[in-house]
């Protein structure tokens, strides 16, 4: 005999992109479906759902993670950044820029996990070559530019971080 | 593709989470970081009624060096193995596979205790484990299990744990001074599963094997630590055994077929990997056809 | 870059002082998709919008007996569930033929099934709810009682006697046949020193968008329109299609197309789960949306390519070609799709083998047959990669045969650059093609001679490294050749509109579509140039039925030629009309006077007259002021089609160089080199990236991408991580080089760039690998070349 557990809305509370969000959802409702139709940040992509294409890329807590992988309740307590946000606060206006300069992207659909993995990247790494940044990026997927104006567009942000005096 | 309705809790304890797991039986699932779990769910191949949730346990998290063995908590995230000083240290074979896992978002919520437990027989960690001569830690209400790595992998995405179980930690001896490590996978693209893989621990002695632990993963419904290893042990490695080695250890196999390989592929790719492996552990590249 | 023609009466309109033409900038619609602040349709929420789930056959091929949708009507949430029959009320079946592809049949496909299921994937009911997870909830509970039937699977034999016949009423599976019998071909074959044969055999590929279809269909009960917003190449194709068989007049349906993530062809067709959304919306009387999931995607996008291709080649020993022949079979699933038809892609493989090559014997034959699979047509490229990579592989071949240099086999047989017009075998028609330019500018930008050298020293040490040539012509600028003839209602012609705002501004609408390619960007470079008004002052419209001219979209090649010299011709009219209104106003001639960034200056010395501020102000709020008898004109619409050549063809090259390793079948590649000719180049930038990912498509193909069915028809690799697409660790870095050939039909002379990344790609990758393993006696003719394909051919396994 197993008990049968009621699925009921669990409360949850948490900041996105600095803002305080509370929050009642279904518990199957994933984080992307979250941001997406509960509060209309829709620069999040839904890909695949299956967590293959980095379409849904968001930050939780300062780490990049997939937004279809994740469920909204548990982001209970949690800091959860999206490409609006990181738009907002200017985090990744020179990458923005690059990305604008070397036509590196076309349909724009993988572009904000792109940008999301690439940033995290150069967090970690700002000193990566284009080796470093194709592996990195191998877990998002762009069917228009074949990838290459990607990587440059990354690789010109670190060369100007790394000269930039900070 | 969206996952259908379940409940969903958030464990307070790991007593809780047993609690929880003991009530509800099979309709329960645990929630680590979900990176195997949720898609399969999304997918509608797994329809749990509860989702017991064990982020919030502060208690299975961390590696903690104890002596001569290293304690990883279940909820010890890939990155967090990736970047970890004392893993780096004491059990670099990981260091190294972790690197093939995936990509950088899955490894920043999958955790150790999650991979293990999901045992999909292509990827990397199980077989580390069975390299590294892990013990696996599993609690359940009636108290505490520790089962060795080659006794917990049982089938395809089977292990010895019980659905009332918690795997809780796993404990890796330290790795000795004079040891050395293999990882390699051939795998389509980065971070896909692994057609086959090998990982290895090794002691070397004046250019001979000490010991050797060669695991592969990939070739069958487990990990599979070679047997043939064995013959390598206190031998003067020439091509010739090396040869007869990779052939044994076709033997030993039983690869699936599926839509990357065929079984003889995954018998011969592995012979590669044993002799690209003990080149690379013995720093002898002519023993894997490259010109002396 | 070499420049095979200047024409001095296309540099008077583009070679103009502040000429964006030729230049690299950013597109203008960039921001907000690296902002994340696109509106894709997915994104799209309409006050009392439901969302559709189609339910899919899990059959290749079963006749429904019985649907129960009595329990899934009562999951709180769903609005409808909704059968074939019902849905039948409402929309009209269609048939997927042109009368141009003579002989050319299919059946009656419906929105739905009715009561025969052709392809795992139809669908056979719609669950309406208030969201997408409750409608797969009341899905799984939709009770549908199938008699399986045998499946067709196998195109080899999809055409025995003792095959079931898919559709009873058409007789047989054959949906199209061709034959080309061109030159002496048995003589030639006769005469030939070496004659070399091999069967190439081509995976299923599909197109995979990140952003899956999508589409939100409203209905408006009270105004009898329906808005249709959807991701489409072809907005107004989409309005004909959905009028007809919903009962409706062309004006009573409006299509807008927003951001869209990626169509590569996939979206220039109309399928039947976005007719059934369409119909659900004016059944349901309110907005429904559609979102395919990705598992939807796999088996309902259409795919391409599937081919198994006999070629034979014969040559003489000084290199000469002396005939090409081919024997293509293609399965295309168990409906020509609607409304291009899926005999195109088999039309162009029999049209473009051979095409970059002087010999005149050419014999061809294609069958399209029937099968239970999902649904093939147009993708990237349309028959391209196949012709190129029977070609390029026949070639090789044959240079292998007679012991000649694969490069020297090409100089020796590709059609002079001096020999145009002239046409091929098939009867294509070359205006100016430029395969000798592009292959000596590859031979530099490679060092040919340096990687064969590295070659062979790398060989020594047992490192196998290959160099694949693959040259290309591309079919751009169809004109109605392609569709219209046939009968389709799909435009070859594009139109512009181009206005004067109160403020000096130029608005233009234009009936060509962006996904990416850049048709915004060029547009306002094309305006921006002609009126002499920098881009940020050129505002571009398009993807909407209401508010543009009538027109084809973007595929095929086809949005930068004649969307491009339409936004020429309409700016180069309104720049007229300013200009006879500047003369009024300044008591000049229109001759005397020119628009330089924003102002009317003297054509003479370039200085200020008016400000096109002022001017503007004059016209809109103060024509009293205007001498008497002027009504100043400050909108202008041109359309244009080609009419000259049916295509504008353009040519390239494509080079491989790549390692693989003989022990495991692995394949890296190391480098990729493109010269193409796609004639003026608007913007080098967005013409290289094109390229780039198109070669990208190619190279997916050539390693990694198959739709693998098993033998009763199910595909059993319908996810992302079971269908390789190409991903960033495992691609090379690509170098572009330009070859300028111009059209001369336009004023332009723009040709179209989309394609020829996708055209060669994977033959120059087949030729490497197959230069790489000449040591060891292998050839493959098939790909994806995987890494078990390759040591099955080495014998390794």
């Amino acid at each position: 005999m197993t008990m049968e557990a009621p699925i009921v809305l669990v409360p949850i509370s948490l900041q996105v992109n600095g803002e305080p969000v509370e929050a009642q959802v279904l518990p199957r409702l994933n984080l992307a479906d979250f941001l997406r139709e509960h509060l209309s940040l829709t620069g999040t992509h839904v890909g695949c759902e299956h967590g293959v294409c980095g379409a849904c890329t968001v930050r939780v807590n300062g780490d990049i993670v997939r937004s279809c992988l994740m469920l909204a309740v548990q982001t209970h307590r949690a800091s959860v950044e999206t490409i609006e946000g990181l738009s907002d606060s200017g985090e990744i206006a020179d990458l923005q820029a690059s990305f604008r300069q070397r036509n590196a992207l076309q349909c724009g659909y993988c572009t904000p996990g792109m940008l999301m993995t690439a940033q995290d990247l150069l967090k970690q790494h700002p000193e990566a070559g284009r080796e470093q940044i194709r592996e990195h990026l191998s877990g998002n997927y762009c069917r228009c530019t074949g990838y290459q104006a990607i990587v440059d567009a990354v690789e010109a942000t670190a060369r100007t971080r790394m000269e930039r005096p900070s | 593709m969206k996952a259908s309705a379940f409940s969903y809790a958030r464990a307070t304890s790991v007593a809780n989470a047993l609690d929880l797991l003991a009530a509800h039986g099979d309709s329960a699932k645990v929630l680590s970081g979900g990176q195997s779990l949720m898609p399969a769910m999304n997918l509608r191949l797994i329809n749990p009624e509860l989702l017991v949730d064990i982020g919030d346990l502060a208690e299975l998290r961390g590696i903690v060096l104890r002596g001569d063995v290293l304690r990883i908590g279940a909820l010890t995230r890939h990155v967090d193995l990736l970047q970890s000083p004392e893993i780096a240290a004491h059990a670099p074979l990981l260091t190294e596979a972790i690197g093939h896992v995936a990509h950088p978002a899955i490894r920043n919520r999958g955790t150790i205790g999650g991979s293990l437990a999901h045992a999909d027989p292509a990827s990397e960690l199980p077989a580390c484990m069975l390299a590294l001569k892990a013990t696996i830690i599993v609690r359940g209400q009636p108290g505490e299990r520790r089962i060795a790595a080659g006794d917990f992998f049982t089938g395809i995405y089977e292990t010895a744990l019980s659905p009332q179980e918690l795997l809780v930690a796993v404990e890796v001896p330290v790795a000795r001074k004079d040891s050395t490590h293999f990882f390699h996978e051939f795998a389509r693209r980065h971070g896909d599963y692994a057609i086959v893989g090998a990982a290895a621990q090794a002691v070397v002695r004046d250019g001979v094997f000490a010991d050797l632990r060669i695991a592969f993963f990939a070739v069958g419904d487990r990990p599979l630590l070679a047997k043939v290893a064995a013959r390598l042990v206190d031998v003067a490695i020439t091509p010739v055994i090396l040869a007869e080695a990779s052939a044994a250890l076709g033997e030993e196999l039983d690869p699936q077929e599926d839509q990357q390989a065929s079984a003889a592929m995954r018998r011969h790719l592995a012979g590669v990997l044993l002799v690209r492996g003990v080149s690379a552990l013995l720093g002898r590249p002519d023993l894997s056809g490259a010109p002396a | 870059m070499t420049t095979a023609a200047t024409h001095s009466e296309r540099l008077s309109v583009l070679d103009r002082p502040n000429s964006y033409i030729g230049k690299t900038v950013p597109r203008p619609n960039i921001e907000r998709l690296v902002q994340g602040r696109g509106l894709y349709v997915s994104d799209m929420v309409l006050p009392r919008m439901v969302q559709v789930v189609y339910l899919r056959s899990p059959h290749a091929h079963a006749r429904i007996i019985e649907i129960d949708t009595v329990a899934a009507k009562q999951v709180p949430g769903v609005i409808a569930v909704v059968t074939g029959k019902e849905l039948s009320a409402v929309i009209t079946p269609w048939v997927g033929v042109l009368s141009h592809m003579k002989g050319l049949k299919s059946a009656p496909q419906h929105a739905i099934a009715i009561d025969h299921v052709c392809w795992q994937g139809e669908a056979v009911a719609a669950i309406v709810a208030t969201s997408r997870a409750v409608a797969e909830d009341a899905a799984e509970l939709v009770a549908v009682e199938y008699e399986e039937l045998e499946a067709v699977t196998d195109m080899r034999t999809a055409l025995d006697p003792g095959t079931p016949v898919i559709h009873a009423s058409l007789g047989d599976n054959l949906a199209f046949e061709r034959h080309l019998d061109a030159g002496a071909v048995d003589q030639a074959f006769a005469g030939s020193d070496e004659v070399v044969e091999a069967d190439f055999v081509f995976g299923r590929h599909t197109g995979v968008t990140l952003e899956p279809r999508a589409v939100v269909a409203d209905w408006s009960a009270a105004e009898a329109r329906l808005t249709i917003y959807q991701g489409t190449q072809a907005p107004h194709m989409v309005q004909n299609i959905a009028a007809l068989h919903l009962g409706l007049q062309d004006s009573q349906v409006r299509v807008v197309c927003k951001d869209v993530g990626g169509s590569f062809g996939i979206k220039v067709h109309v399928y039947a789960d976005e007719m059934a959304t369409y119909a659900l919306s004016k059944l349901l009387r309110r907005p429904v949306k559609y979102v395919a999931d990705r598992v939807e995607s796999f088996n309902t996008d259409i795919h391409a390519r599937d081919h198994l291709c006999r070629g034979r080649i014969g040559v003489k020993r000084d290199g000469t070609i002396t005939a090409f022949e081919i024997d293509d079979l293609t399965g295309i699933g168990p409906y020509s799709m609607y409304p291009r038809t899926s005999a195109i892609e088999a039309n162009q493989v029999v049209n473009l083998v051979g095409g970059p090559y002087v010999a005149k014997n050419y014999r061809a034959r294609t069958r399209v047959v029937f099968q239970n699979k999902n649904v093939m047509c147009q993708y990237r490229g349309v028959g391209h990669p196949v012709a190129c990579s029977v070609t390029e592989g026949l070639v090789d071949l044959a240079a292998a045969k007679i012991g000649m240099d694969p490069v020297e086999i090409r100089r020796r047989n590709l059609v002079p650059d001096d020999a145009y017009p002239c046409a091929s075998p098939s009867g294509l028609k070359f205006e100016l093609l430029s395969h000798h330019a592009a292959l000596n500018r590859l031979m530099a930008m490679m060092d040919y001679d340096g990687l064969r050298a590295e070659q062979a020293a790398l060989r020594k040490k047992n490192i196998h490294r290959g160099i694949g040539i693959a040259s290309f012509i591309e079919i751009t600028n169809p004109s109605a050749a392609f569709y219209g003839v046939g009968g389709a209602r799909i435009s070859s012609q594009d139109g512009v509109a181009v206005r004067m705002d109160a403020t000096g501004a130029a608005i233009c609408q234009t009936s060509i579509t962006e996904q990416g390619q850049g048709s915004e960007s060029l547009t306002a470079q094309i305006v921006g140039s002609v009126l002499g008004v920098p881009m940020e002052r050129v505002r571009v419209i398009l993807g909407d039925t209401d508010n543009t001219p009538y027109g084809g979209g973007t595929w095929a090649s086809r949005g930068a030629g004649i969307g491009g010299e339409a936004a020429l011709q309409a700016a180069k009219a309104l720049r007229s009309n300013i200009l006879d209104v500047a003369a009024a106003i300044l008591q000049s001639t229109p001759a005397e006077l020119d628009i330089v960034n924003n102002a009317i200056v003297n054509a003479g010395d370039g200085s200020t007259r008016i400000e096109l501020s002022e001017l503007a102000r004059i016209v809109y709020f103060r024509p009293d002021t205007l001498p008497p008898g002027i009504q100043p004109e400050l909108m202008a619409t041109r359309h244009f089609v080609p009419r000259d050549y049916p295509f504008a063809f353009t040519n390239g090259i494509q080079a491989s160089w790549l390692e693989v390793d003989t022990d495991t079948g692995f394949v890296k590649l190391l480098k990729h080199w493109v010269v193409e000719d796609c004639g003026t180049i608007i913007n080098p930038q967005l013409v290289d990236e094109q390229i780039r990912g198109g070669v990208v498509q190619g190279l997916g193909a050539a390693l990694f991408e198959k739709c693998i069915y098993d033998e009763r028809g199910q595909l059993t690799n319908a996810n992302m991580a079971d269908y390789l697409v190409p991903m960033s660790g495992e691609m090379p870095d690509i170098d572009i080089g330009h070859v300028v050939s111009p059209t001369a039909e336009t004023e332009l002379g723009a040709k179209g760039a989309g394609e020829a990344g996708t055209a060669g790609a994977a033959a120059a990758v087949a030729n490497a690998v197959n230069d790489a393993l000449r040591p060891f006696g292998a050839t493959i003719t098939e790909i994806p070349l995987t890494p078990q394909t390759i040591l099955t051919a080495l014998r390794r396994i």
